[in-house]
């Protein structure tokens, strides 16, 4: 029996979004962005908005995201992503726009364009990927990198009192009056994947009905920088990463949820 | 009827940006060009044209926002002055790479570093020859007057969409405080029926996406890029531009640009006033240089001098056009001080009139 045979439409239970093109991902296995990506495609194919979406990609991994989401795309310089973004959405108001970004882009070297973004309520949506390292340059230390954490740049574990700990930017930004939806959210299992999607859902939505901007972070993997196999990535990341950065809403409505 | 008014270059940058139907303008104050926001601003532009102005958190901020805006295809502005435009540079780079049309204004400042807030013409380096990273030009219109600044405006926007790229007006802090009459354009309507044919509007089922990007993984597509943008930079040798004064029977030349051209301007009106034939060139446009007219010229004057408000940059291009063939000198004030005519009058004696 070949392939042919066994993908027959009769046999299909399951395919990918027509939003995804038929480019190999880049990404290693094991990682979480072809996740997200197909994520964010599926909820662009339910809602209807191909033609209406614009995306913002940014420097790191995900550099080319434009070669595998088939939407029009505009590549951003590494952490400005939502100075981009905002040019965009001020000239087309009523189109969708997201960025998409990593630690190193978005919490380190981006900082300043996250914070002003969402002070000013962009009517946008930031997806933003935290695996605590920088992937694409080697493995290096991301401001995300966990205290005591091994990196290509802290080798022998990150020292908060030398390199300085790291930072929960997603909290940070919750508290200003700016943001709209904020929430945290990983897609290593069928649960949280489902979670995931109905978030980014909410985001298009909110963007859609003009509240303001949106931001979600993905706490992700990085087996190849951790120097893990896939599977144990994902329980380290269990065990490690959800307890320094936990899962859940931060910000729903406008207003922060109550932490528990 | 023309529209006369007294106005600040800086003023008339504003004025004419909205007049020339911009889209966007994104800024970060410094001086000496804040009037520039600060003008837009009380103009109320979202209720005269609906053109977008917002002050971004930096200037790194504004000129990505520029490289976001440009990628809809529409008009779309910053100024800023010499330390700011320095911050700029990544993201021009990036939007000469991804071949966007945009202008850019600086109101040249003394440096280097914080330097001065006085007028100086010291980025000319950074200007013509690139700026950022990589092989890349920008357009450079270099205005000497309050009237040319309006002017430029429009001119700017009609270059960088002709050819995709971005525009840079270089002026200075003497061409941007002064005041003088200016004759305002006309109001152009904002436009929305442009060539949509490569930009983000979202990607229909007749097209394949448009993806704005300055990124090729692979060095042969990059090297066909290289030589996509230089084959352009060469075409835009045919929007050279240049004023002459007295030129016809000079037996020495003089080249300036900007503020410097109208301090010069009084220097040739001394010298003819005294027999001596001095002329001067006077490039509008900083790229393309005026390289052909220079070499033309250099086959009969004696000599020339660049006078400019810098160590000597500009000085360069015009040796490269003379190609040795005559003297070439420099004369320059430095860090924000602005030389007279009479401090240039000696520096013409002095180098020139031996000559006679």
């Amino acid at each position: 029996m070949d392939i042919k045979e066994i993908i027959r439409e009769e046999n299909k239970v399951y395919c990918r979004t027509p939003l995804l093109t038929d480019a190999i991902l880049s990404y290693c296995p094991g990682c979480g962005h072809g996740t997200i990506h197909r994520l964010i495609m599926e909820v662009v194919e339910e809602m209807g908005i191909q033609s209406e979406v614009i995306g913002i990609a940014p420097v790191g991994c995900s550099v080319i995201a434009y070669d595998f989401m088939d939407v029009d795309f505009t590549q951003a310089a590494h952490g400005r992503a939502p100075a981009v973004a905002t040019g965009i959405k001020r000239l087309w108001p009523d189109k969708f726009v997201f960025t998409y970004q990593g630690d190193g882009d978005l919490a380190a070297i981006g900082t300043a364009e996250t914070i002003h973004a969402c002070n000013r309520g962009e009517n946008i949506t930031i997806f933003f990927v935290n695996n605590g390292i920088y992937g694409m340059t080697g493995g290096q230390m991301a401001p995300t990198t966990l205290e005591g954490m091994k990196s290509s740049t802290s080798p022998y574990g990150r020292n908060s009192k030398t390199m300085g700990p790291p930072y929960k930017i997603t909290e940070m930004i919750a508290q200003l009056p700016g943001t709209y939806y904020v929430t945290r959210q990983s897609v290593h299992k069928p649960g949280p994947v489902r979670k995931a999607k109905k978030a980014i859902r909410k985001a298009f939505e909110i963007q859609n009905e003009k509240k303001g901007l949106s931001f979600i972070e993905f706490v992700s993997n990085c087996n190849s920088g951790w120097k893990m196999t896939p599977n144990d990535s994902n329980a380290w990341m269990e065990e490690h990463m959800f307890a320094f950065f936990p899962m859940g809403d931060i910000k729903v409505d406008g207003k922060l949820v109550p932490s528990t | 009827m023309k529209e006369l008014a007294l106005m600040k270059g800086n003023e008339a940058i504003a004025e004419a940006a909205i007049r020339a139907g911009v889209d966007a303008y994104f800024g970060y104050p410094i001086t000496p060009q804040s009037e520039v926001m600060e003008y837009l601003m009380l103009q109320r532009p979202e209720e005269r044209t609906g053109m977008v102005v917002l002050q971004a958190e930096s200037e790194v901020a504004s000129i990505n926002m520029v490289y976001g805006a440009a990628g809809t295809g529409k008009k779309v502005m910053t100024s800023s002055s010499s330390p700011g435009i320095s911050l700029m540079q990544e993201g021009i780079s990036y939007i000469a790479g991804a071949e966007l049309p945009c202008l850019i204004v600086n109101v040249v400042r003394g440096g280097p570093g914080l330097g001065t807030i006085q007028p100086s013409q010291a980025d000319y380096f950074q200007s013509v020859k690139g700026g950022g990273h990589g092989d890349y030009r920008l357009i450079v219109l270099a205005p000497a007057s309050v009237q040319e600044m309006a002017d430029f405006v429009d001119l700017g926007f009609e270059l960088a969409f002709k050819y995709r790229n971005p525009a840079l007006i270089l002026s200075d802090g003497l061409i941007g405080q002064m005041m003088e009459k200016v004759e305002l354009p006309e109001q152009k309507e904002r436009v929305d029926t442009f060539d949509q044919s490569w930009v983000t509007t979202g990607k229909t089922a007749d097209r394949e996406r448009n993806i704005i990007t300055s990124l090729n993984l692979d060095p042969d597509a990059q090297y066909e890029h290289n030589l996509k943008l230089q084959e352009k930079y060469k075409r835009m040798e045919e929007d050279v531009m240049f004023e002459e004064f007295s030129c016809n029977d000079a037996e020495f030349l003089l080249v300036a640009y900007g503020s410097s051209a109208r301090i010069c301007q009084k220097v040739v009106d001394i010298t003819r006033s005294r027999g001596q034939k001095i002329g001067l060139l006077r490039p509008q446009t900083l790229f393309p240089f005026p390289t052909e007219v220079i070499a033309k010229m250099a086959r009969r004057v004696k000599g020339m001098m660049a006078v400019e408000l810098s160590a000597g940059q500009m000085v360069e291009d015009v040796r490269l056009a003379v190609n040795g063939r005559v003297p070439v000198y420099h004369y320059g004030m430095l860090g924000g001080k602005i030389h007279s005519p009479e401090d240039v009058l000696a520096a013409v004696e002095e180098k020139f009139m031996g000559g006679y």
